[in-house]
């Protein structure tokens, strides 16, 4: 299964909600093209939300890190929310759990948004 | 019942990493491997396979990947072969190293010798051989090893 990317405005924070396999080609593409479309319309507080993404390669887990620094970069905020154990297992193996602000309760993850 | 060895010759594209973790997965579970562990091999295969189509053949189409899979008593060994220049591995810097963490690539290596009880990897001018052994339970040594 590819990925599959869908976006919601929820109190100014936009939430990508995302499925699938977020992996070498297809995947990581769609995950980079979300989120630079976001940024290029000015979405800067951005809630990635991995609760259906069930594989993540290192290609996966590198456009992760691009996605969080590119937003960063632009005075935006990207967290991360409801990982499952296996992307929450690899984040722990490659000391980028602690890096990423992850959240596994929405509301709560929206409020945690710099106003 | 998983043959004592079954090898395969592959294009460079992508196609052959999903292909070659597929097999793994298929590979793994046949020999007993519960799904954790299936999901750690097929994963060290993916990134090996990642390695030999993009960093190794670098897409070429005229250089081919081969992938083996073969079942000895205690152990899986799947070996992984491009036709590139040879890979240095001591040059690949340390993703967790805090100069490295925010690094958007490097990170694969890293994830086979994780997930893999031993790793070895020979270069030569004609390609690089990733040899990966995962040790069916029962027959497992306590020994990580990685050597180059």
């Amino acid at each position: 299964m590819t990925m599959k990317s869908s976006t919601r405005q929820v109190d100014g924070v936009t939430i990508v909600d995302l499925s699938g396999r977020i992996t070498l080609g297809e995947g990581s593409v769609i995950l980079r093209d979300t989120v630079r479309d976001l940024l290029s319309k000015g979405h800067k507080k951005i809630l990635l939300n991995l609760g259906d993404v069930n594989y993540i390669d290192s290609s996966g887990i590198g456009e992760l890190v691009a996605a969080f620094t590119t937003t960063k970069n632009q005075g935006g905020e990207l967290k991360l929310l409801n990982l499952t154990k296996k992307v929450h297992d690899l984040l722990q193996i490659t000391k980028l759990y602690t890096v990423f602000d992850v959240k596994d309760d929405e509301a709560n993850a929206v409020k945690a948004f710099s106003k | 019942m998983l043959q004592n060895r079954v090898s395969y010759t592959l294009d460079s594209t992508l196609e052959t990493v999903n292909s070659a973790e597929e097999t793994a997965g298929r590979m793994a579970a046949e020999a007993g491997f519960d799904d954790e562990e299936v999901m750690k091999i097929s994963m060290a295969v993916r990134e090996a396979a990642v390695n030999a189509v993009l960093h190794g053949n670098a897409y070429d189409p005229g250089k081919k990947v081969t992938l083996a899979f073969e079942r000895t008593a205690g152990d899986l060994v799947i070996t992984i072969r491009d036709q590139g220049t040879g890979l240095d591995a001591s040059k690949i810097p340390d993703p967790l190293a805090p100069e490295n963490l925010m690094k958007t690539s490097g990170r694969g290596i890293f994830l086979i010798r994780s997930f893999m009880d031993v790793v070895e990897i020979h270069p030569s001018r004609s390609g690089t051989e990733f040899k990966m052994i995962k040790h069916v339970r029962g027959h497992a040594t306590d020994s990580k090893e990685a050597s180059q």
